[in-house]
C-alpha cells in the first residue's frame, strides 16, 4: 500500500535531517564538518524546538561522537551520527570497535576530500578508506535517495541477522547542498515502517539467554578481550552479518518500493540499459545520474551503452556484478578516490576480481576521476565512453589506469 | 586450537562472555612464583592486601596465608612489599 507523500525543496543534508527526525532516534552524537554540517545543524534546531525526544550530544571530537553512539547503541537505543573527510578519519578506531560490538549506528557521510592539501569538496577518498572497518556502505545518487536511504537504513542495520552499523555516503556539495524536489513521507508510515529496534539474543556469564543490552537486571560482558582462541570466530560471524546484508538490502529495498514506489536497482546494484549493453561504466554516487543521461544520448544515436551504479559497496555484490557485467565487452570503472599505490582505483579492483571467474572476460580499464572535486560535465564523461567503443573497435588497451580529467 | 573451544557458529556475537572470569586462569602467565617463609612471616596481611590479582588468601583458622597459583601472575609485588622480607620470588623448579 502506498504511503502519502508531499514534495519539498530540500538539499541533501537537509533530506537526511529530516529522514532521522522521522525515524525516532534515541541519540545522536555529532561533531560538524563541511560538508555534513548541514545535517547536524537542521537536526540540533529539531531538538531546540523540541520537535523530537532525541538526546543531543554535542561532543568535543568525532572520535568522541562515535563512541558516545556506540555506547548509546550497547543500551538498545536507536543512534544517528554524521561526518566526512577528516571527521571520518578520527572515528577510524571506533569505526572498527562499533562494528566488532555488533551495534547499529546509521552514520551519514558528505563524502570530501582528504588533506592534505585541504580540500573541502566532494570525493570519495573518505568512507573508501574505510571499506574494510566493518561498515555497511551505501551510496546514493541524490537527494531523494539520500532521504530514503537513511530510513533504509535504520531497517537495514538494526536486523538481527546483521547487526551491523551503515553508512550512508553522498557525495559532497553535489547532493549535500543541492536544492531538489524531495518526495517525503509522513511519520506514521516511517514509523511502521522501521518499527521498535529488535535486539539479538545472547547467552550470559550467568547462562541467561537475554536480549543484547546494557540492562541491571541482566549484567553481562561486553567488549571483552579475545585472544588468539576466540578473536577469529567472532571476525567471522561479522562476516556471516555482511553476507545477511546482501539479501537484507534487497529485501528492504522492496518493501520500500511497495511503500513509495521508489526503488534502487536491487537495492544492491542499480543497472541502466545494461541488459544489451557493449561498453559500460560502474560508477558509484551521483556521477550515476549524468551518465544516464549521456547513455540515453548514445542510444538515440545507436550505440549500445549503459551504466551499473553500485549503490552497496559493502557487502560487495559480486554475484549481482557478475550477473549484470559479464556480457559486456568493454568496460569502464570510475573511482572517485584514490586508491593509492594500488594498480587501479579501489571499486575497479574488485570489479575486476569479481569478473575473473566469469565465462567471458570483459576488458575493464580504471578511470581515477573528480578528486577533490573536480567536475566531470555530461562533455567529459561521453568521451570515457568514446574510449570504451575506440577498444571496442580495434582490441587494444592504451593505458589501463587513466587519470580522468587531469592536466597532463 | 584444541577441539574443546567452540565454532563461530556456537557463541554469542559480539564477544558477550558466556563464562565468568572465575574460570579464566591467568596464574600461567607467570615466570617466577611467590614462596614464603614460614619462620619469618608475621601475617601481618601486607601481602594480601597489595596482591592486585586477589591472589593471596588470609586463612585464619590455620593462622596463615595461602597463594592461588591459578591466579597469581608472578607480579612480585607481594615480595617488594613484605615487610619482614618472608616472601621470595624463585623460577618453579628452583629448590626452595
Amino acid at each position: 500500500m502506498k504511503a502519502k507523500q508531499e514534495t519539498m525543496p530540500l538539499n541533501g543534508d537537509e533530506a537526511i535531517a529530516l529522514a532521522v527526525k522521522q525515524c525516532d532516534v534515541d541519540v545522536v552524537a555529532a561533531y560538524p564538518i563541511t560538508p555534513q554540517t548541514i545535517i547536524v545543524e537542521k537536526f540540533s534546531e529539531y531538538v531546540a524546538n523540541g520537535e523530537v525526544k532525541t538526546e543531543y550530544v554535542c561532543t568535543e571530537s568525532e572520535h568522541s561522537a562515535m563512541t558516545a553512539c556506540l555506547a548509546a547503541a550497547v543500551t538498545g537505543a536507536r543512534t544517528f551520527t554524521a561526518s566526512a573527510s577528516a571527521g571520518l578519519a578520527l572515528m577510524h578506531e571506533m569505526l572498527g570497535v562499533t562494528s566488532g560490538f555488533r551495534v547499529p549506528v546509521v552514520m551519514a557521510v558528505a563524502n570530501r576530500a582528504l588533506s592534505a592539501p585541504l580540500n573541502i569538496h566532494g570525493d570519495q577518498s573518505d568512507s573508501m578508506a574505510e571499506r574494510d572497518s566493518g561498515w555497511i556502505q551505501i551510496y546514493v545518487e541524490n537527494a531523494q535517495e539520500a532521504y530514503d536511504s537513511i530510513i533504509q537504513a535504520f531497517k537495514i542495520s538494526e536486523d538481527v541477522g546483521v547487526s551491523l552499523p551503515i553508512i550512508v555516503g553522498l557525495d559532497g556539495f553535489t547532493i549535500s547542498h543541492t536544492l531538489e524536489n524531495v518526495d517525503v513521507l509522513d511519520d506514521d508510515s516511517i514509523k511502521e515502517f522501521i518499527g521498535e529496534r529488535p535486539l539479538p539474543l545472547v547467552v550470559t556469564h550467568e547462562g541467561k539467554t537475554v536480549p543484547y543490552k546494557l540492562d541491571p537486571a541482566n549484567p553481562m560482558t561486553m567488549g571483552p578481550n579475545a585472544l588468539q582462541n576466540y578473536y577469529f570466530e567472532f571476525k567471522r560471524q561479522q562476516e556471516e552479518g555482511m553476507k545477511n546484508a546482501l539479501n537484507k538490502i534487497q529485501e528492504v529495498n522492496e518493501q520500500y518500493a511497495k511503500m513509495t514506489g521508489r526503488s534502487y536497482g536491487n537495492g544492491l546494484i542499480d543497472a541502466y540499459q545494461l541488459e544489451d549493453a557493449e561498453v559500460a561504466i560502474v560508477c558509484v554516487g551521483s556521477t550515476a545520474g549524468t551518465l544516464k543521461v549521456i547513455v540515453d544520448e548514445l542510444r538515440a544515436e545507436g550505440i549500445k551503452a549503459g551504466v551499473l551504479r553500485l549503490r552497496a559497496f559493502r557487502p560487495f555484490p559480486a554475484e549481482e556484478l557478475q550477473k549484470a557485467l559479464q556480457n559486456i565487452k568493454t568496460i569502464a570503472v570510475m573511482d572517485k578516490s584514490l586508491s593509492s599505490g594500488a594498480f587501479g582505483g579501489a571499486v575497479f579492483n574488485e570489479i575486476r576480481n569479481a569478473l575473473y571467474d566469469s565465462n567471458q572476460h570483459p576488458t575493464i580499464v580504471s578511470y581515477i576521476f573528480g578528486l577533490g572535486g573536480r567536475d566531470s560535465s555530461p562533455r567529459d564523461l561521453r568521451r570515457i565512453f568514446e574510449d570504451l567503443l575506440r577498444v571496442n573497435k580495434t582490441g587494444r588497451v592504451d593505458a589501463q589506469v587513466h587519470y580522468f580529467g587531469l592536466r597532463e | 586450537m584444541s577441539s574443546k573451544e567452540k565454532s563461530w557458529k556456537e557463541i554469542s556475537i559480539a564477544g558477550i562472555c558466556s563464562k565468568s572470569s572465575v574460570g579464566f586462569m591467568t596464574g600461567d602467565w607467570k615466570t617466577y612464583m611467590p614462596v614464603r617463609d614460614p619462620e619469618k612471616c608475621t601475617t601481618c596481611l601486607t601481602c594480601v592486601m597489595l596482591c592486585p590479582e586477589g591472589a593471596i588468601k588470609w586463612r585464619p583458622e590455620m593462622g596463615k596465608i595461602e597463594f592461588d597459583f591459578s591466579f597469581c601472575k608472578g607480579c612480585g609485588i607481594c615480595a617488594n612489599e613484605c615487610p619482614t622480607k618472608a616472601i621470595t620470588m624463585k623460577m618453579p623448579d628452583e629448590d626452595e
